[in-house]
């Protein structure tokens, strides 16, 4: 691969809660929601499809099935934390951004 | 005879009691042509109400609690109700009826549903003052008003007749404060409907309940004696009392029917065919003014089947009425009493099964054919929960051997299973098992919706533990796991973690339940952590469970920001503290809006935003108004006998008193209150989970109310109590929903799912049944001891204050996708594009 990598650090891994998330501002105006749980963490548009609102960083984090998940705070439908897909509704999907841990600090590239 | 719609005919209904009313309504239902045009003639002056629950009319003494469902007709063109104006005579050659005030009207069919009247035996003195009857809401007004004017001290009353009516005159005269003695000519109370031995065990519970019963005797005379009554009975007893009630059964008023020389039954009745039809082509009779083969049935059920039949039958159907069922099944003074079928095993050949309990105070008898095969009927007393599943059997096959069927614990082995499609789960509103079972599959997943769609359960209630079964037995789960990782109900959580302390959700889940939580269970845990006072909503690894409301204690609205509402206790604000929010607004760019539970919500707060909004807030004295909780809400109030020149009660006091009690009270959902200062109801409060209405004497204290999707009013639950006892009920009452509720269920829903509903909750948190409410007044002492505002809490605390911000790696930037425009000079969110459904 030759295109170059942009990796943004958003915060210390430190700060955050476990099965919560936060919010991170990337260039441009885009928004990412941060979660770390069961010892992973992941990184998601943070704009909710359904409402339209940057929100899904204040989402319960949890589980459907097994697979990890953020409920939309707004009315409620989980995304896989994994892959973006809506687990009610698989025809949508919610963009997912790569994500590492540099020298304790949580690092988040470009999708 | 359908489509002849351009000159109706005229339908003559002569008499609006239930019966009467279930006619009209069965027939407008159903005559949609516009065929008959109904003149309904009435002798009382208020529209049909339901006389199977007249006793309940001491609860309120509100004659529109009782008032049937469309009784006024308005808005029917078709239909006119003269009130107060009794048919007095028919003209069978001329058709036509003249009433009281001298009108006649002509008819084209006449259905006379006249009822019947008490009957009182000619005891000397029974005209004298203070002697009533039990029949109509003016008769109930005559004994409160008698009763009243009773001395105060041990106030007592004689009801003649010891049948199914004077137990319910017993207990409304005990409802009123009077001691009742019942007098029964029988050997035994309700001699009807009970057998020798569940007569005997039904005197054993009644007499604990301070009714006093003089079985095997009447009433010899009745004089005045120093202002009160002397009653002597047939057996020497004498009774000094302050009132006298007959309910010694009741007569067919078939008197109308006998001038205009229609045929009568030998022992009275306007004698009717299977079609209704009297000895004249154009006139039929139903309810307990008919007699039908030589009976006359003094129940609502047979009359509606009646009813039902008529109304075919004026549409040009064929209907029969066959034999009414006779069924009852209905609590006496806190005793269940069933009786069903042949209930005296007056059948040929026919074996009796008694099951006598005498300790645990249950009675229950099955009647069955000679080869023990079918069932005939059945007495039960004390325990009357086989009634529903029994009832339906009557004159079928029996599913196992009668004497196991009615051991302890017998039927719940045979279950609802047992019953074909065809039996009737509900006598009340004749609802099917497969009618239930097509409305389960329709997509009805619980009983609140079967009693919606179906009616099923909205009359006596004694078939909603068999709506849960079919529930059950249909596959729909019953609320029983709270979601897929813990399979107990929240109600089995609380105890479960009242009784282990366990204090976080990490430890619950993982001896309990499995996997890692999620947006259900979370917040349920978060809010049963709260109620059992685990500090504050925030502290520790409580704040990961809360729901995004919670977690910044403001309400997310659509374009992700928050509205802010600060307790404004009873809806009471100063001038000055009306000026701190005014300028909070101003400051901070916020749209202002009056709430419907008096305060104020301040729209358009970022979340970082919320502690500098809240430090102004905090600073001039306001707290956290949990309008984003699961949580006490708001006590609104009327102005109260402080200002209202109606008010007899200082409502505005009280409200601050109670909103300040259960301020920051976490509750399986939110919980709203009122306080009215008099009867005019200002406040609303019946709309509430918990309302309050001033007396005269104290306060009426009304559960389990809700506006919102369903509105339901709530019901009368303690009246004229004193403040001191208001705060006790209450504090029992909102202890006993946050343990024993389903998540994310009112009170109003918690109460109609309820076994037993009102009458159990009462005997609960009034009776103390359970032998709980020590410690509920206890849990509710520590929550009143321990509440700490929450914001005060985020305010003195960085690291909850490090969790309002916009952006992690940029805190202070705001949220680029907020936006707001102008309207009506205040500012309103910008729309946002929505990626899906496009």
């Amino acid at each position: 691969m030759t295109a170059v990598e942009v990796w943004t650090p958003v915060c210390a891994l430190a700060d955050l809660l476990p099965d919560r998330g936060v919010a991170a501002l990337l260039s441009g105006a885009e928004q990412v929601a941060v979660f770390f749980t069961g010892g992973e963490v992941y990184a998601l548009s943070n704009m909710d499809p359904f409402s339209g609102a940057a929100v899904l960083s204040r989402g319960i984090v949890g589980d459907v099935g097994g697979v990890p998940v953020v409920a939309s705070p707004m009315h409620k439908q989980h995304f896989d934390l994994r892959t973006g897909s809506c687990v009610d509704d698989p025809t949508v999907r919610v963009p997912v951004y790569p994500v590492r841990v540099r020298a304790g600090t949580v690092q988040v590239g470009r999708p | 005879m359908r489509g002849c719609s351009a000159m109706p005919r005229t339908l003559v209904v002569a008499g609006n009691g239930p019966v009467g009313h279930r006619l009209v309504a069965a027939l407008r239902d159903r005559d949609l042509t516009g065929g008959w045009r109904v003149e309904v003639f009435a002798e009382e002056s208020r529209p049909a109400y339901d006389r199977v629950a007249l006793t309940s009319y001491v609860d309120t003494w509100e004659p529109r609690a009782l008032q049937l469902d469309g009784a006024t007709y308005d808005g029917d063109d078709l239909v006119n109700l003269h009130l107060g104006e009794p048919v007095l005579s028919i003209d069978r050659a001329a058709k036509k009826i003249t009433t009281r005030s001298g009108s006649t009207v002509a008819y084209d069919a006449l259905v006379l549903a006249t009822g019947s009247y008490p009957f009182v035996p000619p005891v000397p003195g029974h005209d004298l003052p203070g002697c009533h009857v039990y029949r109509t809401i003016d008769d109930l007004d005559a004994i409160r008003a008698d009763a009243e004017k009773a001395g105060r001290g041990r106030r007592s009353a004689l009801v003649v007749g010891g049948g199914l009516l004077g137990l319910e005159a017993a207990k409304a005269l005990r409802d009123m404060g009077l001691s009742p003695h019942v007098v029964e000519l029988a050997p035994r109370l309700m001699p009807l409907q009970v057998d020798e031995g569940g007569g005997g065990l039904l005197r054993n519970l009644i007499e604990k309940l301070d009714v006093t019963v003089h079985p095997g005797t009447g009433a010899r005379s009745i004089e005045q004696d120093r202002g009160r009554l002397l009653a002597t009975l047939g057996n020497g007893t004498e009774l000094d009392v302050d009132l006298v009630v007959f309910s010694a059964g009741v007569r067919p008023r078939d008197d109308l029917a006998r001038a205009a020389g229609l045929a009568v039954g030998e022992r009275g009745g306007v004698a009717v065919g299977h079609d209704c039809v009297t000895s004249d082509p154009d006139i039929y009779a139903i309810g307990e003014c008919a007699c039908v083969d030589g009976t006359v049935y003094g129940l609502v059920a047979p009359g509606n089947a009646m009813a039902e039949v008529t109304a075919d039958r004026l549409l040009g159907g064929q209907s029969t009425f066959e034999r009414g069922d006779t069924s009852t099944k209905l609590k006496l003074l806190g005793v269940d009493v069933a009786s069903f079928g042949d209930a005296h095993a007056a059948t040929e050949g026919a074996l009796e099964v008694v099951f006598n309990d005498a300790v645990s105070g249950s009675y229950k008898k099955l009647v069955v054919s000679d080869d023990a095969k079918t069932l005939l009927g059945g007495v039960l007393v004390g325990d009357a929960a086989a009634y529903p599943l029994l009832r339906p059997l009557v004159g079928r096959d029996l599913p196992g051997d009668p004497a196991a069927m009615i051991a302890p614990a017998g039927l719940r082995a045979v279950g609802v299973g047992a019953l074909p499609d065809d039996a009737q789960v509900c006598s009340c509103h004749a609802v099917s098992k497969g009618a239930i079972g097509a409305a389960v599959a329709g997509g009805c997943a619980d009983v609140p919706a079967l009693k919606s769609c179906t009616k099923a359960g909205t009359g006596c209630g004694s078939c909603v533990p068999m709506l849960k079964q079919l529930l059950t037995a249909a596959g729909v789960e019953q609320s029983a796991a709270l979601c897929e990782h813990f399979g107990q109900q929240r109600a089995e959580l609380f105890e479960i973690l009242r009784s282990t302390g366990i204090r976080t959700f990490s430890e619950l889940i993982t001896r309990y339940g499995s996997g890692r939580g999620c947006d259900l269970c979370k917040p349920a845990v978060a809010s049963m952590l709260a109620s059992l006072g685990g500090g504050h909503v925030l502290d520790g690894e409580q704040a990961a469970l809360q729901d995004t409301n919670d977690h910044f204690l403001a309400n997310i609205q659509r374009n992700g920001t928050y509205s802010v509402v600060p307790r404004i206790p009873g809806g009471e604000i100063t001038p000055e503290k009306l000026m701190v929010i005014a300028r909070v607004a101003q400051d901070f760019g916020l749209y202002t809006k009056i709430t419907g539970g008096q305060r104020i919500d301040l729209f358009g707060a970022t979340v970082d935003q919320l502690p500098a909004i809240w430090r102004e807030l905090v600073d001039a004295g306001f707290e956290s108004g949990h309008a984003y909780g699961k949580a006490l809400r708001t006590v609104k109030s009327c102005v109260g006998s402080t200002w209202c020149r109606y008010g007899v009660q200082d409502s505005v006091r009280l409200a601050i008193e109670l909103e300040l009690r259960y301020r920051g009270l976490r509750a399986p959902h939110k919980i709203k209150a009122a306080v009215s200062g008099c009867a005019r109801e200002c406040a609303e409060a019946r709309s509430k989970d918990f309302g309050v209405i001033a007396t005269e004497h104290g306060w009426n204290l009304y559960v389990g109310g809700n506006g919102g999707f369903t509105p339901r009013h709530a019901e009368l639950f303690v009246s004229d109590v004193s403040t001191e006892r208001l705060l006790t009920i209450i504090d029992r009452f909102l202890m006993f929903y946050v343990r024993t509720a389903d998540r994310l269920q009112r009170t109003a829903a918690w109460l109609e799912a309820m076994d037993g509903g009102l009458d159990h909750l009462r005997e609960v948190i009034v009776a103390d049944r359970l032998g709980i409410c020590a410690d509920l007044e206890a849990a509710m002492a520590r929550h009143v001891e321990s509440y700490a505002d929450e914001w005060a809490g985020v305010l003195a605390d960085p690291a909850k204050l490090a969790r309002f911000t916009s952006f992690v790696n940029a805190p202070g930037t705001p949220d680029p996708t907020i936006s707001f425009r102008s309207e009506r000079g205040q500012p309103v969110p910008l729309g946002i594009p929505v990626a899906v459904g496009r």
